[in-house]
């Protein structure tokens, strides 16, 4: 359709562009500064009060911070705590949906109830922290996995996106004498690749920025997660078991924040892109299906 | 022949029921044949048993004394002491207020926006500028309030902070955004703002690109103009999913946000502060107050609960589509 434009629709147009970018370029500008600060010295950082470019580029802050135990430990565990809980959660998510997806199997409108329930209404948080006392679970990484172990919205749109594969490829797969799980593993899986990549990285971003769950689970401040660290150093200029080995050398304070806010928010960016081709659609199928 | 007329007169018996089984055995049959799909069911149903279910069985320590080393089960009734306790408490108007306030303002100003920043998007023609401005939008969804509370300590830091040295320079004012407890409510709506504003524009974008083309055709013969085809033919297409998003947004209105309103208090802004998620924690976890504090948490649920169903309930009044 050719929409033809008066001159109010041209300057509103022009507006409406400006204004577009300047909404996306200051939502940007958060991310340069902090970049920008990571590689500044500790003197720019005080001095100047913004800048997208540093004057002098220094590795200091980053060279501090990966020479401090403290760290690194807490990106190593962050590290493996959400590659182990994204395989976890996937892994419980897909077996419990692939029986659900039955539509002849008993019991199955009793558990898709309970599993809508529990979208609207959880124990909360007094209740779910005695169990995991209970479980002898606080101080223990599991505590950081299993809790949110399946997402309810996730296993009902992987159970809607099986149900919608044709029949026949199950029932010609039967004929030849493959068993359930061969089903499940040989043809529906492979089948999901894209469906459950999105739903990989959903969950890996979730348990990556997770910070409720150390602050209420993990007392030892020696298990803290690259979240806990970031609130420690950046709420209270504590700098945390500061492994440094020359009492001379003052810590960069300030360029220290800068350096951890980038490390906790790099993964995000690179994985950014493929979350962002799956996302919409993921979304409008939660939201029409729900 | 004589057999086929009577086949015609009296067509053929149903064969007769077989003896039906019991229900039980039935449910054996059944079972043996789907026994590696049960299996596979098992460990989803032990994690809906144990970390969903569980804690909804242990709300009832909200109607009891919850001795440690008792547990759930043993520990010994007291009814609706602590609620009484809680709303006689000098805390519970003050947490109400902060976190309707907090609610009213998200829901007056961030969901507004929301819409407004889809309809703007929708009017974009050149698309490369369109999927620009989504993919920066989108981002700040995607980091965790860590990062959002931390971006805002370096951006509002006193001494040192870009908005604090220009302010400082340009006006003269000395502001400390982050204690200053009237600088504590603007600074939670910037931040949801920021944080997800780009993200809530998905779901009206979709719903602008179902909106029914000829209708604008037909209004740019009539001769109405880019604002009145907005207000007339957009607004009216996408009502619906207006009514169902602010629905949800209502179901989700007392939950402010542990996390967000965790980071950003201390000791100076705690009496604008405290909401009621951020008091179960600090009355709950850190002091130990188990029972007291499950019953503010179970008082908090059950008003959400009310306000998405009393929401629903008006849509459906008002001849909209509710969410249910």
């Amino acid at each position: 359709m050719k929409i033809h434009n008066t001159t109010g629709g041209r300057i509103f147009d022009a507006a409406n562009y400006v204004f577009l970018v300047l909404i996306g370029v200051l939502t940007l500008l958060p991310f340069v500064y902090v970049f920008a600060g990571s590689f500044a010295t500790e003197a720019e950082i005080t001095r100047r009060a913004f800048f997208v470019w540093p004057e002098q580029f220094s590795l200091g802050s980053y060279e501090y911070i990966f020479s401090t135990p403290a760290f690194i430990r807490a990106l190593v565990t962050t590290v493996l705590v959400t590659a182990v809980g994204t395989v976890v959660q996937l892994v419980l998510t897909v077996t419990m949906a692939y029986p659900l997806a039955k539509r002849n199997l008993r019991g199955r409108q009793l558990i898709l109830s309970l599993v809508v329930f529990a979208m609207v209404f959880s124990g909360g948080m007094i209740p779910t922290f005695l169990l995991i006392k209970d479980l002898g679970l606080l101080n223990s990484y599991w505590a950081l996995i299993l809790p949110a172990a399946i997402n309810p919205f996730s296993l009902i749109i992987i159970k809607n996106f099986f149900q919608e594969l044709p029949a026949e490829l199950e029932e010609s797969a039967k004929m030849d004498g493959a068993t359930e799980i061969g089903i499940l593993w040989r043809i529906l899986l492979p089948l999901s690749k894209p469906v459950l990549a999105t739903f990989a990285l959903f969950y890996a971003v979730g348990i990556w920025n997770d910070f409720m769950s150390p602050l209420l689970y993990l007392s030892d401040n020696s298990k803290w997660t690259l979240q806990m660290y970031l609130r420690q150093v950046t709420a209270s200029s504590d700098l945390l078991g500061t492994g440094n080995v020359d009492p001379n050398y003052i810590p960069p304070e300030q360029g220290i924040k800068f350096a951890v806010i980038v490390v906790a928010t790099l993964p995000i960016l690179i994985f950014y892109p493929f979350l962002q081709k799956h996302f919409a659609k993921g979304l409008l199928i939660g939201s029409v299906k729900g | 022949m004589t057999t086929s007329a009577l086949d015609v007169k009296a067509p053929e018996q149903a064969p007769p029921p077989a003896p039906a089984p019991g229900r039980r055995r039935r449910f054996a049959v059944h079972f043996a044949h789907y026994k590696w799909l049960y299996l596979l069911l098992l460990p989803g149903v032990i994690y809906f048993a144990v970390f969903r279910y569980a804690p909804m069985y242990g709300v009832s320590i909200a109607f009891k004394d919850y001795v440690p080393f008792l547990g759930v089960n043993a520990s010994p009734w007291v009814g609706f002491q602590h609620f009484q306790d809680f709303f006689s408490n000098p805390d519970f108007g003050r947490l109400l207020g902060n976190t309707l306030i907090l609610a009213f303002l998200n829901l007056g100003i961030a969901f507004p926006l929301t819409i407004v920043l889809a309809l703007l998007l929708n009017e974009v023609r050149l698309s490369i500028l369109k999927r620009t401005v989504q993919t920066l939008v989108y981002i700040p969804h995607f980091l965790s309030w860590t990062i959002v509370a931390s971006l805002s300590f370096l951006l509002f830091a006193l001494d040192f902070g870009p908005l604090f040295l220009f302010l400082n320079s340009a006006l003269g004012t000395n502001i400390d955004f982050l204690s200053d407890p009237n600088w504590f409510r603007p600074l939670i709506v910037l931040q949801e703002i920021w944080k997800n504003t780009g993200w809530g524009t998905i779901i009206f974008l979709a719903a602008l690109a179902t909106v029914d083309q000829d209708q604008y055709e037909a209004a740019i013969i009539d001769g109405a103009g880019r604002f009145r085809r907005v207000w007339h033919i957009t607004l009216p297409g996408i009502r619906s999913t207006i009514i169902v998003m602010l629905i949800l947004a209502i179901g989700q209105m007392l939950n402010t946000g542990f996390e967000q309103i965790y980071l950003m208090t201390n000791a100076l802004n705690r009496s604008v502060a405290d909401v009621f998620d951020t008091y179960v924690y600090f009355v709950g976890i850190t002091q130990g107050a188990y029972s007291y504090s499950t019953a503010v948490g179970l008082f908090k649920s059950l008003v959400g609960i009310v306000l998405i169903f009393g929401t629903n309930w008006l849509a459906k009044r008002f001849n909209q589509s509710g969410l249910f």
